[in-house]
């Protein structure tokens, strides 16, 4: 009998202790998320508290499917993504190469280079609002000045001009996370194989092309991971600089989603929105997460 | 194939200079090693020869080309390193191929060369195998496959067995004897293992601190070291060395008991000289249980004081004039410590250098 109870007892143990952290987690992350699913299947308006209980399926879904309003935004996010991942990686891996050649002051370096990721992304966008400013804008001053320019670039209010404007903030603000990693990446690489390469019949060029990139690029995709989550959820740089004008040709995702839930109060659409673009980013990170497993799989067990 | 050529070649790193002057010529086909302690200096000239670190004096010259300022991919050598430096993101096969695709060579070519390279090495299993999932020899297999492929005027390994265990490292250091009996291309092998020297070289170059101490095939640089850093650095255990003074054709040892000048030496070493008398312990034997019982001897009533069988021979630890001296009965016979055994010198086979500059008396 007594046997029996102090069994009973250390079966239920590990739950009972467990309880406190399940509870923690059905309360911050699974009811939300449970919430959330669920009005994004009822059309849902702030204003109209009553609408939370209506169900109407896969509706918003279905609606968003064919409506341009939000696959041009989404189209827009992934081609923004994909030019500043690009540029990033390219601009990064010159930076960090450019370091790892200086003997003297790369510490110091190392640490200016990261000064742009202490500032906060609202202040970034702030400060290139007012050097892209087409009328006061320190940029436009400086061209005319240089006379290279009689006349005012509207870099905010072109469209396409906007994009890249806000392009330039995100690269300012982020290319060193590729640099630093890149450059932790040249730090750990053993000389050997490079070396060899050189004896084998390259020539600096090729040594870089056939030793160095492929051993860099497991640190490429982890900074590709990172800042493809980074990028996917852009929205305080833009809601800044643009405020997704004009007239929705800066609109990304988030930005769109959070003008559908706050400004028009469909909380419901916006939420469905929000799912599909969660997708999106897991589709990135997936893939990401892919390559890199592909290209650290060659790199176990050697040195 | 090539003849290597370094006539007063220097490497200074700001005022400190590592290797100081060293003229070296290397024959076609020859097997070379370059032995020494850590930090003598012999890494940095097979470095410098292959390009990978600046010459900062004198010249280097393959197959009679000046090679100082070409970069490595123009001298047409190929290297084996200590850590083997395999591309780890490519297979076996892309491994050994890689020189030979970046010097633009056909699918083909590169095909017949990387299968030609895999039989000799026994590799041909392995080709598409990544260089993680290889083990230590395997892939030092490798390491040397991708220097043979590419046909090279020199083969220069650096100290390529060291990463290995000692049962693998006999197998690869016969291999590599293989290897070069079979290629006969010019090798410079660089070591600190005294008998990885013995064993390959068809000369050895000892080296200390930045200078070439000695430079003969493997008996003459054992038979007759030309002073007592190659006396104690080749041949295991290292030879024993007594301080003693010449006097009346003997040399007196610090207890007073004297041993006859080996008689190939008496004229050159003068009276009253600083001597120091070295015999290796292969040549201090209990009488009747040595390598040789005729030749010119002396003999001297010693006590063991440690023995350490090893079969068919044991090496014995005694005293000579208050100082350690080892020596090897020959045949299976237990001695005990404290035995007291009159051991035969074999002085045809002893040495004798001046104390003050260490110089062999014979090399004079």
């Amino acid at each position: 009998m007594i046997r029996a109870l102090t069994t009973r007892r250390t079966d239920l143990a590990p739950f009972l202790l467990l309880l406190p952290a399940v509870a923690v987690m059905l309360f911050v992350v699974a009811l939300p998320l449970l919430f959330s699913l669920w009005t994004s299947l009822t059309p849902y308006k702030l204003t109209k508290p009553a609408s939370l209980y209506v169900f109407i399926g896969a509706d918003n879904y279905l609606r968003l499917l064919s409506d341009p309003a939000f696959w041009v935004p989404f189209g827009r996010t992934v081609l923004f993504l994909t030019i500043a991942l690009n540029l990033e990686f390219a601009l990064g891996l010159g930076i960090a190469l450019l370091i790892n050649q200086i003997t003297w002051g790369q510490r110091g370096l190392r640490t200016i280079m990261m000064f742009p990721m202490m500032f906060s992304p609202i202040l970034v966008g702030f400060q290139f609002k007012f050097i892209f400013n087409d009328n006061i804008g320190i940029l436009n001053n400086a061209l005319q000045s240089l006379g290279i320019t009689d006349q005012a670039i509207p870099w905010l209010v072109d469209g396409w001009l906007a994009m890249a404007s806000i392009l330039f903030a995100e690269m300012w603000m982020s290319t060193s996370v590729f640099a630093i990693l890149l450059l932790a990446g040249l730090f750990a690489m053993p000389r050997d194989p490079v070396e060899a390469a050189r004896v084998d019949g390259c020539n600096p060029w090729q040594v870089f092309r056939h030793i160095t990139l492929p051993f860099l690029m497991p640190f490429a995709f982890i900074a590709m991971t990172i800042r493809s989550l980074d990028v996917a959820r852009a929205y305080d740089i833009v809601k800044v600089m643009t405020g997704g004008g004009p007239a929705g040709r800066t609109e990304l995702l988030w930005t769109l989603i959070a003008r559908t839930g706050y400004e028009n109060a469909q909380m419901g659409k916006a939420n469905a929105m929000a799912y599909i673009s969660t997708l999106l980013s897991i589709a990135f990170t997936v893939y990401f997460y892919r390559k890199l497993m592909a290209a650290r799989r060659f790199m176990g067990g050697v040195q | 194939m090539a003849e290597i050529t370094l006539t007063g070649v220097e490497k200074r790193y700001g005022a400190l200079r590592v290797v100081h002057g060293i003229d070296l010529t290397i024959a076609q086909g020859e097997f070379v090693v370059l032995v020494g302690p850590s930090g003598c200096g012999k890494s940095t000239t097979l470095r410098m020869i292959a390009g990978l670190e600046d010459i900062s004096g004198g010249q280097v010259r393959i197959g009679g080309r000046v090679v100082n300022d070409l970069p490595p991919r123009k001298r047409n050598i190929s290297m084996v390193f200590q850590n083997y430096a395999l591309y780890p993101h490519m297979n076996v096969r892309d491994n050994l191929g890689f020189g030979l695709k970046i010097a633009g060579q056909t699918p083909d070519m590169i095909a017949k060369r990387v299968d030609e390279a895999a039989q000799i090495l026994g590799l041909a299993d392995l080709l598409d195998r990544t260089p993680a999932e290889l083990s230590g020899g395997q892939r030092q297999r490798v390491a040397m496959g991708r220097a043979i492929v590419r046909h090279p005027d020199a083969f220069l390994f650096d100290e390529p067995l060291s990463n290995l265990d000692a049962k693998l490292r006999g197998q690869m250091r016969a291999e590599i004897k293989k290897l070069h009996q079979q290629v006969k291309t010019t090798v410079v092998y660089v070591t600190h293992d005294q008998v990885e020297a013995m064993t390959l070289a068809d000369r050895i170059v000892v080296m200390r601190d930045g200078q070439i101490e000695q430079v003969g095939t493997p008996m003459q640089v054992f038979n007759h070291p030309a002073n007592i850093f190659v006396a104690t650095f080749i041949g295991s255990p290292p030879m024993n060395l007594l301080p003693g003074t010449i006097s009346g054709g003997a040399v007196r040892l610090a207890d007073g008991s004297a041993v006859p000048v080996p008689p190939r030496l008496t004229g050159r070493a003068a009276e009253g000289q600083a001597v120091t008398l070295g015999i290796r312990a292969d040549d201090i034997s209990p009488v009747g249980h040595g390598l040789s019982q005729d030749g010119p001897g002396a003999e001297l009533d010693l006590s063991v004081v440690l023995a350490e069988p090893l079969g068919m021979e044991s090496l014995i630890y005694t005293r000579v004039a208050g100082q350690e001296v080892q020596a090897k009965l020959y045949g299976p016979r237990l001695v005990n410590p404290g035995d007291r055994l009159t051991f035969r010198l074999a002085l045809d086979r002893a040495h004798l250098f001046d104390a003050a500059s260490g110089r062999s008396l014979e090399a004079i």
